[in-house]
């Protein structure tokens, strides 16, 4: 077991010192584009939504009586935390199985490519957790945070980037080339990004639409990270949001720690 | 920058019978139902450098990951450092160093950050760390480009990089798949030194190559690989002696027809121990050169041009396999 956690962070310590050698372009992406969305969805059209619904209107209660901003701050918050985290176990994946091998290099060592995937994946944490936390300052600025619980979410927004990061790179390992990448971000993460309670609520889904919500690990995070930043949330939620994520997690990393040394150790 | 002195170095080691720090037998590798590595033997003792030798595809590097503990033996037994590698994996590779058939730096960060990096693998502490990389380049000759990027060096420097980072743990054992393909002549003579310096200090060196003159030059001992199975063992020289005549005679023709008909009119002839006809060349091997020579006179069709020389592992590989290493 601490032989495990040792190894999984001398893989993050490869990750954040590439990080630091690259950091701007990741950083101005991970950062710059959730805060895009916030002044443009939260500020210019959330200006707009809730005007029209004078305030205590039809809109406002589907909201759970929140602003638009406050809305849709948490939602970005998990949402930004997701693409990291998926664009983070994409590339960087063949990259480190076949474009560089430097995977191959890692479990040369006395590493193995369960620490390969665990770093991956608490990279990723760490990636979300980073970008998230600017964010927040941001949104709270804007006027967009209202709970002084809103630190919380960033936990929320961590334990998205970790399930979707096992699952996503666990689906990176298996391929050969590059060529379904984008495809995965199309019609998997960019579908998730848009209807999992993020941007509105899911229950302005059609009625058989929106049970699908529960496997989205978006929703989840979203759920749970909106609770800290408006302080609205029921200790059970919080429960089976949480184990949600856990669940997500759980099953990506017993399906990627096979497929990482099927990979990498055959 | 002499070979060595293999000769003293082996006979000092029969003495007190040390078990080797390789042990092979019987060792099998399958991937479904293909067989790379069928059954072979072989032991590595301290202090020697042991080649595997062998055209593309026979197995050499399932070999070299077998030992390096990132693959898993189908079958047979293997015992590195006199540890199995099945459940003992992760100690074994902490003791080795790996130079991978192809080069695995991080290409986007510092000569400097990747021997950082890779010594934090090994869980080393900083400060030691740093001191070794200062050394190891200097011993790599990368000095000078400590802070570049990785990615625009040259295919010689990337080796030598990749040798010194597998050095970062003091290996007692160190493998490597291929250290030289793909580099010009200068950049391989330049890596040889690396590693007889290596072998002078008293490091294990376990390499694997298709250069029939890399073979000669690096290793004490070899194994001739041809698809997945060991056909032959022993020292340069004892391959070479027990396995070619002590000289060939090389023969070059102006037409491919000139070279059929003197191919077997020398055979005819009995002019040498055995002829081969190659695409470019008809060699004949011999213990009696002017018996054979006498022969080559009396060709119908004289040889644009004839060559006398030593027989080099090449030949023995020839007469092994039926095949020549570079086709
Ligand atoms: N992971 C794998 N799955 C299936 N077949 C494999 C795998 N790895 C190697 N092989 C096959 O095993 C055989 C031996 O491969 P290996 O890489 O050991 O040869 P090699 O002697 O190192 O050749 P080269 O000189 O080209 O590096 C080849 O036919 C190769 O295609
Ligand atoms: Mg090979």
């Amino acid at each position: 077991m601490t032989a495990t956690r040792s190894g999984v962070l001398r893989v993050v310590e490869r990750e954040a010192q590439i990080f630091k050698s690259l950091w701007r372009g990741p950083v101005i992406l991970s950062f710059i584009t959730p805060v895009m969305f916030l002044a443009g969805m939260g500020v210019g059209l959330g200006g707009m939504v809730d005007d029209g619904t004078g305030g205590s209107g039809a809109g406002a209660s589907d909201l759970g009586g929140l602003d638009y901003l406050s809305f849709v701050t948490p939602g970005l918050l998990v949402a930004s935390a997701m693409q990291v985290a998926a664009g983070e176990s994409l590339w960087p994946v063949m990259a480190g199985k076949k474009w560089m091998r430097t995977y191959h290099a890692m479990v040369a060592t006395p590493l193995d490519a369960r620490h390969v995937f665990g770093g991956l994946i608490v990279w990723s944490g760490v990636r979300a957790a980073m970008s998230g936390a600017a964010f927040l300052l941001v949104a709270a600025i804007l006027g967009g945070v209202p709970s002084p619980w809103a630190p919380l979410a960033l936990l929320a927004s961590v334990g998205c980037a970790m399930a979707v990061s096992s699952l996503v790179a666990t689906f990176a390992v298996g391929q050969e080339s590059d060529q379904s990448f984008a495809v995965l971000m199309r019609i998997g993460i960019i579908p998730l990004f848009l209807f999992s309670g993020t941007f509105f609520p899911v229950e302005q889904l059609p009625d058989a639409v929106e049970p699908f919500a529960a496997v989205s690990p978006l929703w989840h995070a979203a759920e749970l990270a909106r609770g800290a930043t408006t302080g609205h949330i029921e200790a059970l939620e919080v429960l089976l949001h949480s184990l949600a994520l856990v669940g997500f997690f759980v099953v990506g990393w017993w399906w990627g720690t096979r497929r990482f040394t099927r990979e990498l150790q055959t | 920058m002499r070979p060595g002195t293999p000769a003293v170095a082996s006979a000092a080691v029969t003495e007190p019978a040390e078990p080797p720090l390789i042990h092979a037998s019987s060792l099998t590798k399958r991937f479904d139902d293909f067989t790379a590595v069928d059954g072979i033997d072989f032991e590595v003792r301290r202090g020697e450098a042991f080649g595997f030798l062998g055209a593309n595809g026979a197995g050499k590097s399932s070999t070299m990951r077998m030992i390096g503990c990132v693959s898993e033996r189908t079958d047979g037994e293997l015992q590195v450092l006199g540890l199995d590698p099945r459940g003992h994996g992760t100690d074994i590779r902490g003791r080795i160093g790996v130079v991978p058939q192809e080069d695995n730096l991080d290409t986007e960060l510092t000569v400097w950050d990747n021997l950082l990096i890779y010594g934090r693998y090994f869980d080393l502490p900083r400060d030691v760390i740093r001191r070794r990389a200062e050394e190891l380049l200097e011993f790599a000759q990368l000095t000078e480009r400590k802070h570049d990027r990785v990615d625009p060096l040259s295919g010689g420097m990337k080796r030598r990089l990749t040798i010194a980072r597998a050095l970062m743990n003091r290996p007692e054992l160190i493998l490597l798949d291929e250290p030289t393909t793909g580099l010009d002549p200068q950049a391989r003579h330049l890596l040889w030194e690396r590693l007889y310096q290596l072998k002078r200090e008293g490091a294990t060196l376990v390499l694997t190559t298709h250069y029939l003159d890399e073979a000669e030059q690096l290793c004490d001992r070899l194994v001739i690989m041809d698809r997945a199975r060991i056909v032959a063992a022993g020292s340069p020289r004892a391959l070479i002696d027990a396995h070619a005549t002590r000289e060939v005679v090389e023969l070059r023709f102006a037409t491919s027809d000139a070279r059929d008909d003197a191919a077997l009119a020398l055979e005819q002839d009995a002019a040498g121990a055995r002829v081969e006809a190659l695409a470019e060349r008809v060699l004949v091997y011999t213990d009696d050169t002017d018996h054979t020579m006498g022969r080559v006179d009396a060709l119908i069709t004289p040889p644009a041009s004839v060559l006398v020389r030593r027989s080099t592992l090449e030949d023995v590989y020839l007469m092994i396999t039926g095949r020549t290493l570079d086709e």
